[in-house]
């Protein structure tokens, strides 16, 4: 078998008598950027909540970077690898975006209780690496001046580049990202997909959910779609746009008539 | 920090400040000694309000049974430092033939530990729950410590049911007893003074405690969670662990604090342990400005002094004006007192003196 830096076999979830999520399998390679689209309602979140630990699955099976793995809690998910943002913005609001930065690199930081309160050398370092790091890292995303302005303050797009740092904090091997471009006008998608490029050929993998096939079909090596919480089809960017079933789906009946 | 632009006036404005605090017992002192009590209580309540202040300014946790580990505290301190359990247990007694005298430097972490551990037992199930939930759920868990303290007189006299203990010892460091005024270089120095530079020193560590967890990697881990707690957890951080993490650190700060208002009376009982003491602790901490460590001590300043103080003032004020006390001074003291907190909540619902964010944040630019 060809060693998958991600893959989901079998994907099930039930919400009452909803089957949200169903037999859904994926497989992401090293340093692929991997889409996963469908029209509203088609499980993309669902799938993204499973795998980030935040639903449990009825059935599946989960592996990453070789090892099976059982996404139990959403923290022990991030401590492995991979790291994700929110459909709806979910930043720190009460903290400034560098602060924000901070709290993504918790994985990466080791000091506790007393080396904070006897301010060992070793956590000083620890604090100064912490905030440099942080500091490139909004550079990177490109909103390296805003680092001291509240999460709150910062205009949707960079809320939106906020969030990506954040998750790059944690030197990710997946960043799973559910519709970053959701709400942002055609210059900030635009920008996004710079970014996004940029960070696939900095080795990164990346799970792009999205509603905006245009971004999709521009930057992603696989795609897989869903509809009612199914697989209807797999494969590349032009492959896919020229399913039937994908056309069927986006389009409904339209077609016919 | 703009005023001390050199590293010189640093040291002179932190001189000054210590000299200040290291007088302020001696000039309260002229006015009474019940002005120096006054300054030893409120310094308690700085201590209870910084510890609470750790659950819900900077985690998030609404916690309305805070007064809880106040009393684990002063129960600790209080049963292990007075007769009464050699007097009600003979295995006790023949164990200390000469009666229990711990150290303070036993009992204070001691108290700590044990106010953490109860610390611990409240936040274990209480995990999931948050906002009034969580609010509700430890507010039952204050009036059952409290509860528990009033009844466990029978059938073993543990706590000595709604009497309280009795003769509780002072604190006693390297043979100084702070019972009297004792002579140290000369300087005829009262117990009351003793205390407060007492209460003076754990505060100070507390707030030192307080502000360097605040800066690190575990007080930005917990206003995470405060702030959006899946996405904490999506960072990352274990929400269990970090939130028990508060509730321990909170609860021993207010063991401390008990440890050391039982030393100070020499006596305790259930009835200091009150729902009101919890919501005095938490008043202190949203008027004061929740999660900003100068704030909360402000708070708990004006809210145990303030009383205080009217009750210095109304009696007399009445008899200049009227010539005769027309209405109880506790009930006027009540009265401002309540008012005093509609108001505030009305016209500065953040507290007032909040976490201005762009000065905090300027602190942390790397350079």
């Amino acid at each position: 078998m060809t060693q998958f830096l991600f893959s989901a076999t079998g994907l099930k979830k039930h919400f009452g008598g909803v089957s949200a999520v169903d037999n859904v399998s994926l497989r992401i390679e090293e340093g692929q950027v991997f889409g996963l689209i469908g029209p509203n309602g088609a499980g993309k979140t669902t799938c993204f909540n499973l795998i980030t630990g935040l639903y449990t699955p009825d059935a599946g099976q989960f592996s990453f970077k070789g090892k099976t793995y059982n996404p139990a809690s959403p923290n022990d998910v991030a401590r492995m690898g991979i790291a994700r943002t929110f459909q709806n913005i979910r930043l720190f609001k009460s903290m400034t975006a560098l602060e924000n930065v901070a709290v993504g690199m918790h994985t990466q930081t080791r000091q506790g209780v007393l080396g904070a309160v006897l301010r060992t050398p070793a956590q000083r370092r620890e604090e100064q690496q912490v905030l440099e790091h942080a500091l490139d890292l909004l550079h990177y995303v490109g909103i390296g001046q805003c680092a001291h302005h509240l999460a709150a303050h910062l205009s949707y797009g960079d809320q939106r580049r906020l969030e990506i740092a954040r998750a790059l904090a944690s030197k990710p091997s997946l960043l799973a990202l559910d519709e970053p471009a959701a709400g942002m006008n055609a210059t900030e998608k635009l920008k996004l997909r710079e970014l996004l490029l940029r960070i696939r050929e900095d080795g990164k993998s990346i799970l792009l959910i999205e509603h905006d096939v245009k971004l999709v079909m521009g930057i992603c090596d696989q795609v897989t779609v869903l509809d009612y919480g199914k697989v209807i089809e797999y494969g590349t960017p032009s492959q896919v746009q020229q399913s039937p079933a994908v056309i069927e789906a986006y389009l409904g009946g339209l077609h016919h008539g | 920090m703009k005023m001390f632009n050199t590293r010189q006036q640093q040291i002179i404005g932190f001189l000054l400040v210590a000299i200040a605090l290291a007088a302020l017992p001696w000039v309260a002192g002229m006015l009474g000694n019940s002005w120096v009590r006054i300054l030893n209580i409120a310094l308690l309540y700085v201590m209870l309000a910084l510890g609470l202040n750790i659950v819900v300014g900077f985690a998030g946790l609404l916690d309305l049974g805070y007064v809880a580990f106040y009393a684990v505290g002063a129960y600790v301190y209080g049963l292990l430092a007075s007769p009464h359990l050699t007097d009600n247990f003979e295995a006790i007694a023949a164990l200390f033939p000469g009666g229990l005298h711990l150290s303070i430097w036993v009992l204070i972490p001691l108290s700590a530990m044990v106010a953490a551990f109860f610390g611990v037992l409240l936040g274990g199930p209480t995990l999931r729950l948050r906002g009034d939930y969580l609010a509700i759920v430890t507010l039952g868990f204050g009036e059952i410590i409290r509860l528990f303290l009033n009844n466990l007189n029978a059938p073993l006299n543990i706590t000595n049911g709604p009497q309280g203990i009795n003769m509780i010892e002072p604190v006693s460091i390297a043979g100084l007893r702070f019972s009297r005024t004792v002579d140290l270089f000369g300087l005829d120095v009262p117990a009351l003074h003793l205390y407060y530079y007492l209460f003076l020193a754990l505060t100070l560590i507390i707030i030192g405690v307080c502000m360097r967890l605040q800066q690190s990697r575990i007080g930005r881990a917990w206003t995470a969670i405060r702030d959006d707690e899946t996405a904490a957890k999506a960072m990352g951080i274990n929400t269990r662990n970090m939130k028990l993490l508060a509730f321990a650190l909170g609860a021993s700060f207010g063991g401390v604090a008990g440890a050391m208002f039982s030393a100070f009376q020499g006596f305790v009982s259930p009835e200091s342990f009150g729902l009101m003491e919890s919501i005095i602790v938490l008043c202190m901490v949203v008027l004061g400005g929740m999660g900003h460590i100068p704030g909360v001590i402000l708070g708990a300043l004006l809210l145990a002094g303030f009383p205080e103080m009217l009750r210095q003032v109304v009696t007399p004020v009445q008899e200049f004006l009227f010539g005769a006390v027309l209405v109880d001074a506790e009930i006027i003291r009540s009265l401002i007192y309540g008012l005093t907190m509609v108001l505030a909540m009305l016209y500065r619902p953040q507290g007032l003196w909040p976490q201005g964010k762009s000065k905090a944040a300027r602190k942390q630019v790397p350079t």
